[in-house]
């Protein structure tokens, strides 16, 4: 789960780690309320959506008078910001961050992420702020400084000064190691994932101070973290997935034209490479996971349906937990109850596989049977490609 | 002799009397797997399934002599019974559920350290050692006794593999399910180990994901290591950068995680790829046939 800039500053405050002064506005009245309150002569207006790279597509812009500042923020509500990570659609500006403008010294880079490789927390720094990390690791990886956190101990101060020193602090070391270590802090205490804090900057003041912010929670542990929980928006999130989450179905949208609907995640990939191995796209991910009802096969379809590029549904179940008699009841359900307008290709496969296909062949229903995965794939991609609709 | 679990491997159920652990539990006893107890804190003392019930592990290894476990508890309590099952000094102990905090494992991991118990998992569909031992949750009858080894991330993934190996009559000696999260107990390369020293396993299936460089990792280590031959399989060639693909650990961070990256990576390292997941009954035969061949000459 990912959180917006400025709730990530305030749990960041929290931890006693310093931000910029601002508030969150969603209007342009607001906006230069703000700024009058703020006080000073320069402020920053920030684009308030989850993806990054918002400062090359406009998401964040300098004013210097409370006006300017509402004629930017005007500008930016409502509008459909288009960065490198949103993807061609954008996404919808709904809030934006009004701040005093710092009085920048110097620039850095620093992150906690759990590293899969060393499975461990792993502290990233960088002289080089502001910039995209993954380029800076490609063109100059010396530039990037590790540090492994062994969770037995958690960050130790050596490790923090050591960072510090790396990345020419060394002059700061106490107040580096403090800011650090409230960020580890942070980190361990709400399950974090990840936590970027690009650029951290040296005042002019010689203060250390968190210029952005982003924050990725693991979605395992939101169970035992409740306040974190209060900070999703929905919005942000694709409404089919959000309501697929809600049926317990894990539903990804994507650009292709085969409907998917699959038990497991990894045969959920798999079917989706088969498809495209036979020369097709699959419009979705989709895996509804074990113990799935009719009911949950019935909602599957209405959601994959939902997208308007589908042109043939694929259902591929290996069921271990799961029956196939119920993934057939629900298919049967969905195409009685629904108005499918596509050919269905049915693959069953495992637990109680002859009783699902008696149920489908029963049914009367114009579907199309599988016999093993590529065929599925074959016939799925040669539906959703033929031309017209058949029956 | 097969890899982690065998016929004479003694194994608890933990959370043993809940639905699912029943269920399973079992299946697997019909398998002809050992079960000899479970433990449900609190319910010591009774018995479920004909099984001594015990209140806690160090009690039922010390009654039973159980040497393997079966963790079948929500993703909330799954480190705590793991950490519990390897102060008891259970050899292999097995982890099912999926939800587990990952921070919770990085822990755990740092924890056990040094110590001796192998964990498979979590997000895991278990272990099976056809005809001879089931800890898990897989549908016992795709699988034929055999020479093929199996390690996979995926539950539905390893069976669709297997199915394709047994629809050709190809058995397998062991399946190893290593679990779909970024942290887990075991990784690729240490079964891949445990294959290559294992008299009963001629070919290795290696069936991987989007996602970190486990998979790339273990085909370098085989290139220089293994004498047997492996086949390689990596889910998600059409998904999407940045995007968490339902397991935990499959969402592509750089360029080096994506499906293709790694299928080439691999295939750098001499061994056999395959790319179409259909294929991957055809390729195993393949490669048996092939080792087959090899060990008929130099005999």
């Amino acid at each position: 789960m990912d959180i917006h800039e400025y709730q990530a500053k305030q749990l960041l405050r929290s931890y006693r780690v310093t931000t910029p002064r601002g508030e969150v506005v969603y209007t342009s009245k607001a906006a230069a309320r703000v700024a009058e309150e703020l006080g000073g002569q320069r402020w920053v207006v920030k684009a308030q959506i989850h993806a990054g790279g918002r400062g090359k597509a406009g998401g964040v812009q300098l004013g210097t008078s409370p006006d300017a500042i509402a004629a930017i923020a005007d500008q930016m509500l409502g509008s459909t910001l288009v960065t490198a990570q949103t993807g061609p659609e954008g996404q919808r500006v709904n809030r934006v961050l009004v701040e005093r403008a710092s009085r920048i010294e110097r620039e850095f880079y620093l992150s906690l992420v759990v590293d899969r490789d060393s499975q461990r927390i792993v502290v990233i720094a960088s002289a080089e702020g502001g910039v995209d990390i993954e380029e800076v690791a490609g063109s100059h990886p010396e530039a990037i400084h590790t540090e492994y956190v062994d969770p037995g101990v958690g960050l130790l101060d050596f490790q923090c000064r050591k960072v510090a020193t790396a990345i020419g602090l060394g002059n700061r070391t106490a107040s580096f190691t403090r800011l650090l270590k409230r960020m580890y802090r942070l980190f361990r205490d709400l399950d974090c994932l990840m936590l970027e804090v690009n650029p951290f900057i040296e005042t002019e003041d010689g203060d250390l101070v968190a210029l952005d912010a982003k924050m990725s929670f693991d979605d395992n542990a939101l169970f035992r973290q409740g306040d974190v929980v209060e900070l999703r928006d929905f919005e942000e999130e694709d409404p089919k997935e959000v309501e697929a989450t809600g049926h317990g179905l894990n539903y990804i949208a994507l650009d292709g034209s085969v409907g998917c609907i699959v038990n497991g995640a990894g045969l959920a990939m798999g079917t989706m490479d088969a498809i495209v191995h036979h020369g097709g796209r699959p419009a979705n991910f989709l895996d509804v996971g074990g113990g799935a009802s009719p009911e949950k096969i019935a909602n599957a379809f209405r959601i994959v349906l939902q997208d308007p590029n589908v042109r043939a549904i694929l259902v591929n179940i290996f069921a271990g937990i799961n029956r196939c008699d119920w993934i057939a009841q629900g298919v049967v359900q969905a195409a009685r109850n629904q108005s499918i307008d596509v050919p269905v290709i049915v693959r069953l496969a495992g637990t109680n596989v002859e009783e699902g296909r008696t149920i489908l062949d029963e049914s009367g229903l114009a579907l199309i049977q599988a016999d093993d995965l590529d065929d599925a794939a074959a016939k799925a991609v040669h539906a959703a490609s033929a031309e017209g609709v058949p029956a | 002799m097969s890899v982690f679990v065998d016929r004479d491997s003694k194994v608890i159920i933990q959370g043993f009397t809940g639905q699912h652990a029943t269920f399973h539990a079992e299946e697997a006893m019909s398998f002809g797997t050992k079960v000899v107890g479970g433990v449900t804190p609190g319910k010591g003392g009774t018995t479920h399934l004909g099984l001594p019930v015990f209140n806690s592990v160090a009690e039922a290894v010390e009654e039973t002599g159980a040497d393997v476990s079966g963790i079948f508890v929500p993703p909330a309590l799954a480190t705590d019974s793991l950490l519990e099952a390897a102060e008891a000094g259970v050899g292999v102990a097995v982890i099912i559920a999926d939800g587990v905090p990952v921070q919770d494992m990085v822990r755990t991991k740092r924890y056990l350290a040094g110590r001796s118990t192998r964990i498979i998992g979590p997000n895991s569909p278990g272990i099976i050692t056809p005809g001879e031992c089931k800890v898990g949750i897989m549908p016992s009858h795709i699988y034929l006794p055999g020479r093929v080894g199996v390690v996979s991330r995926s539950g539905t993934l390893n069976y669709e593999a297997v199915s394709q190996m047994t629809a050709r009559g190809l058995g397998q000696s062991t399946c190893v399910g290593i679990g779909g999260d970024p942290v887990n107990g075991t990784d690729f390369k240490t079964v891949l180990q445990a294959f290559e020293n294992d008299d009963e396993t001629d070919v290795v299936v290696m069936i991987g994901e989007i996602g970190g460089q486990q998979e790339v990792e273990a085909a370098a280590w085989a290139a220089q290591y293994m004498s047997k031959p492996l086949v390689a399989f990596i889910a998600g060639v059409s998904a999407p950068r940045g995007r968490r693909m339902g397991h935990a650990g499959a969402v592509i961070a750089g360029e080096s995680d994506t499906a293709n990256a790694k299928l080439d990576a691999i295939e750098g390292h001499g061994h056999r790829v395959v790319r179409n997941p259909a294929d991957i009954g055809e390729t195993v035969f393949r490669a048996v046939k092939e080792a087959g061949d090899r060990v008929g000459a130099a005999s």
